[in-house]
């Protein structure tokens, strides 16, 4: 602010009550999840590498699912843990439960009752998925079960016995696994995964991760990592092949594909902020210039 | 003596785990995840320093909180205890000149929630199975407290990102010098790329242009530059980490065990 | 619905009894249907078995070469699906299936051996209609090694790195002189902390949100060290909220020393370190909290970080504090540098506590770091021209140089 004079209206735009900025975003979340705006999507490389592994894996193919993350990231990650849990049902795949997470078992739970429960009737415990829960141990409990799985794991959640669960017969230990997936964005997560099980097993890793921690396990993709979904864009890319494979799909809930409306348009929102303040930046050095080109 | 205890104790467990990366053989094959087993057992007692200190402050500083509004509210005569209640936004919430017993009030809360939950979860109250189950079974008091406080506690904090992104980008991102410009490009292709309207934007381009499409631009930078950055980085931080451990099991780096003998 | 959807539908919910049952006689019976599905499919050739190398013992690894039909296509009844591997203690058999290897595979490791006990196997390329396998190999034994050979590489780089390392700091130590760039984020500690001191407000310092097993949070702390240090020559206030245990009490430690060597045992107070929460965002909550009443006027956010670094860094940014970062999560770097004044980046959070020491010892770490950068870009130079030259001159050689860089750093 020159000579103490009144702010102008582009300095009021360049310091602008980030509040504003707040409204704006606020609204352009809410606005098309009320008027439920959708788009199409086109799976990308990175995704329907994944993807395309369970459509290969026979049927039985035992599929760990590792759920490592928080209520504070469900609405990020959640909806490709369903999608993929949905996909690797279909395919009459066993899926195995469990959570690095101490969040992540009431995560695990809560996926357990809300799709495969409801809409995977003929699933048994036990025999087609389990739940092993959480266990502490960061990436020190990968490292342990990737040569020995009851080391660890004596029971599963419920108590069982894990040497009475027909689904263990077969599993000593991570190896014994066709892929493992997991899901978060944080410690322990993928990168441990893949440092501790994937590398050194040589079993594949697939995962799913925030929007955030997208850009840091790109380098691991694909010798280390199978594939990655980053963000809803890849729960959306994931929920579209799956519908478009499967068509019995398309009723179920699909968040991804719905949360991308909002996204697109916060995102615009973002942009134009962008340029808004760009505009006032270049206009106001413009004002500079010429007011001390003329004192 | 008190100093190089420890240090010694850093130097031989840093070798031997250093060593035993090389040795699958019975008993050093496992020596990593014990110790790292073992961490966690000290860090699970540890965290019986932190609960206490927890309480000690937000009890000292509650206790310090009501004697204080006490002693104000009876300032000047009259039924203290009224002006107590009729003052009390004032007294519980920044009111108080006295640093240490401000905002007593969400000290409160804080030794309330943190009991509540301890005692919800240490004798499994409301358990369908008793003391048998697992205590985030449904039904119970402290999966209750789980479903219904914490969960939206939390998803509000992370949701705060979004807001932040967008004012701090709006400063972030001006076009002062070429880099920032450069920066500023990729920033609007990604946020594009992510979006259907990127799609859309540049949907007409003909095939043999197709690596302009704001989609396939997107995946580009982020699988090229994005991942040559990152890898750049990556190495940096893990030669760091490696002479930063250096440092710490030699012992030369020991101003994290407290000063130097100097 | 007509006939024939009705036939197909049933069809369709028949389907995996029948590929059960055209699959059953491959799992059951190997050795028959090796002759009947050897009109349909080649078997896999050239079958080894051996010990897994470099482990604990308890496994085999078993490799093949794909069947001659492995390319066809995933849609025919007759493609190969994958491979079954099949395991038993006599070369007569039974044989019963240890795992599956998807089409396109030429390697299983079977990780369900007793060390010391003989085992023959076979590996069948199983279709929809059946599976052809190869003679049975073996017998092989599992067994523990002392040395892992499949790290050799490893052992080789970390050792020539420790060298270079150690080699510097000896030679620091020897009073040889070694010139380190500038920091500006490091150069800024001592301004920031005379801005605080300046406007009477407290110091806000936050060690990241890992435990001490992370060497962010023993870099973090170590600052911590020397940053105390300068405050307790200013008598300055310093709040240190963590979300810690061990972290607290390091913390304490570290700052009881520093005010100890700045001579003013006195001014010290153990509340300046308090435990928060392990939670993260219930930690960034009280630290945000923290921010918006006691207004610090320097902000430090030096250690580990996740989702929480833009929280709390713009709402410093909200209260005008000044702002410097360090962490090595690239995932949080972008935002450190959008919402913070200064940043250190990844390796510079590593070299703070050195550079702030400026002790030779220490600076002398940094110079061994050096080596490794050298040996890291010496590779990646000549694997990229090396593959870059087979491109263009489609040179075999090329090739096999530039893989056999690539393999130099690889965990086999």
């Amino acid at each position: 602010m020159a000579n103490g004079e009144r702010p102008t209206f582009l300095e009021r735009v360049q310091a602008i009550d980030r509040r504003i900025i707040f409204l704006f975003v606020a609204l352009a979340v809410s606005l098309p999840l009320v008027f439920h705006v959708i788009f199409p999507e086109k799976i990308s490389p990175i995704v329907s590498s994944m993807f395309d592994r369970i459509e290969s894996l026979p049927e039985g193919s035992r599929v760990l699912i590792s759920f490592d993350y928080s209520p504070s990231t469900v609405p990020e990650v959640q909806p490709m843990v369903d999608a993929v849990v949905r996909h690797c049902a279909a395919r009459k795949q066993k899926l195995y439960l469990m959570a690095l997470w101490a969040t992540g078992q009431n995560i695990t739970d809560e996926t357990i009752h809300r799709v495969i429960e409801k809409e995977f009737p003929e699933y048994r415990y036990g025999e087609d998925y389990l739940n092993l829960g959480y266990k502490s141990g960061n990436q020190g409990l990968i490292n342990v079960i990737l040569t020995d799985m009851k080391k660890m794991y004596t029971t599963d959640v419920h108590g069982t016995a894990i040497d009475s669960i027909p689904m263990m017969a077969q599993i000593r230990n991570l190896r014994n696994f066709d892929i493992i997936f997991t899901f978060g964005g944080g410690f322990p997560g993928t990168k441990e995964w893949v440092l501790f099980a994937g590398d050194p097993g040589k079993i594949p890793v697939a995962s799913g991760v925030t929007a955030v921690q997208a850009p840091l396990l790109y380098p691991y993709y694909p010798s280390q990592l199978l594939g990655l979904m980053g963000g809803i864009k890849g729960a959306a890319e994931y929920e579209y092949e799956l519908i478009r494979r499967y068509p019995r799909f398309a009723n179920v809930a699909h968040p991804g594909i719905d949360m991308m409306g909002p996204q697109a348009v916060a995102h615009l929102v973002i942009m134009l902020f962008i340029v808004i303040g760009n505009i006032a930046y270049f206009a106001g050095r413009r004002r500079e210039a010429k007011r001390q080109g003329t004192p | 003596m008190r100093r190089q205890v420890p240090l010694i104790i850093t130097l031989i467990v840093g070798a031997v785990l250093i060593i035993a990366a090389f040795i699958p053989h019975h008993p050093f094959g496992r020596l990593g995840e014990n110790f790292s087993l073992y961490f966690d057992i000290i860090a699970v007692f540890a965290f019986l320093l932190g609960g206490g200190n927890l309480v000690r402050i937000h009890g000292a500083r509650f206790l310090r909180g009501v004697r204080t509004s006490v002693q104000e509210a009876k300032k000047g005569g009259g039924f203290w205890p009224l002006k107590f209640l009729v003052e009390f936004p004032f007294f519980a919430f920044g009111g108080l000149e006295d640093k240490r017993g401000r905002d007593w009030f969400f000290s409160l809360i804080t030794l309330a929630g943190f009991f509540a939950m301890l005692y919800a979860g240490l004798f499994k109250i409301g358990n369908p199975d008793g003391w048998q189950g697992n205590v985030t079974q449904p039904g119970g008091l402290f999966q209750e407290f789980y479903q219904s406080m914490f969960n939206p506690l939390q998803a509000t904090m992370y949701a705060l990102l979004a807001f932040f992104v967008a004012s701090a980008s709006y400063r972030a991102f001006r076009a002062k010098t070429l880099e920032a410009t450069i920066l500023l490009a990729t920033a609007f292709i990604i946020l594009l790329g992510r979006t259907p309207a990127g799609t859309y934007a540049t949907d007409w381009l003909p095939s043999w242009l197709d690596f302009f499409h704001i989609p396939n631009l997107a995946n580009w930078i982020m699988a090229v530059p994005n991942l040559a950055g990152q890898r750049a980085i990556m190495i940096g931080i893990s030669l760091g980490v490696i002479a930063m451990s250096l440092r710490v099991i030699l012992g030369v780096e020991r101003t994290y065990l407290g000063a130097d003998e100097k | 619905m007509n006939r024939a959807d009705r036939l197909s539908s049933l069809l369709v919910a028949l389907s995996p009894a029948i590929l059960i049952l055209a699959l059953f006689p491959a799992f059951a019976i190997p050795q028959t249907t090796a002759d009947t599905a050897a009109a349909l499919v080649g078997p896999p050739q050239n079958v080894r078995v051996s010990d897994t190398k470099g482990d604990e013992g308890g496994s085999i690894t078993v490799t093949w070469d794909l069947s001659p039909d492995d390319h066809g296509g995933a849609d025919t009844a007759t493609a190969i699906i994958g491979y079954e591997i099949l395991r038993s203690e006599s070369a007569a058999g039974p044989f019963q299936s240890v795992g599956f290897a998807p089409k396109g595979a030429t390697r299983f490791a079977d990780a369900s051996t007793h060390d010391g006990v003989g085992y023959y196997y076979q590996v069948v390329a199983s279709t929809a209609q059946g599976g052809a396998a190869a003679a049975p190999v073996g017998p092989v034994m599992s067994s523990a090694q002392w040395f892992n050979t499949n790290r050799t590489n490893v052992l080789v780089i970390g050792l020539l790195l420790s060298g270079s390392i150690i080699y510097y700091i000896a030679s620091a130590r020897r009073g040889k002189k070694l010139f380190i760039r500038r920091i500006a984020g490091l150069e800024a500690v001592q301004e920031a902390i005379g801005r605080a001191t300046e406007m009477g407000r407290p110091i806000l310092y936050i060690p990241g949100i890992q435990d001490m097993d992370d060497v962010q949070t023993v870099a973090g702390v170590t600052i911590l060290g020397y940053v105390a240090r300068t405050i307790a020559e200013y008598d300055t206030k310093i709040e240190v909220p963590t979300s810690r245990s061990i972290v607290m009490s390091t913390a304490r430690e570290t700052i009881k020393s520093a005010y100890i060597a700045a001579g003013r045992p006195d001014a010290y107070s153990d509340d300046a370190v308090h435990y928060v929460t392990d939670e993260q965002f219930g930690y960034v909550a009280a630290v945000d909290g923290i921010m918006v009443r006691d207004k610090p006027a320097t902000c430090f956010y030096m250690g580990a970080f996740f989702a929480e670094s833009l929280i709390m860094a713009e709402t410093g940014n909200s209260i005008g504090a000044i702002q410097i970062a360090g962490t090595a999560m690239p995932a949080q770097l972008p935002f450190f540098v959008a919402a913070c004044d200064y940043t250190l980046i990844g390796e510079e959070l590593f070299a703070a506590s050195a550079y702030l020491s400026n002790e030779p010892k220490q600076l002398g770490s940094l110079k061994g770091q050096d080596v490794g950068k050298s040996i890291a870009m010496l590779a990646i130079a000549s694997g990229v021209i090396l593959l870059t030259l087979h491109q263009v001159t489609r040179v075999e050689w090329f090739l096999r140089a530039g893989n056999w860089v690539k393999d130099l750093f690889l965990l086999n």
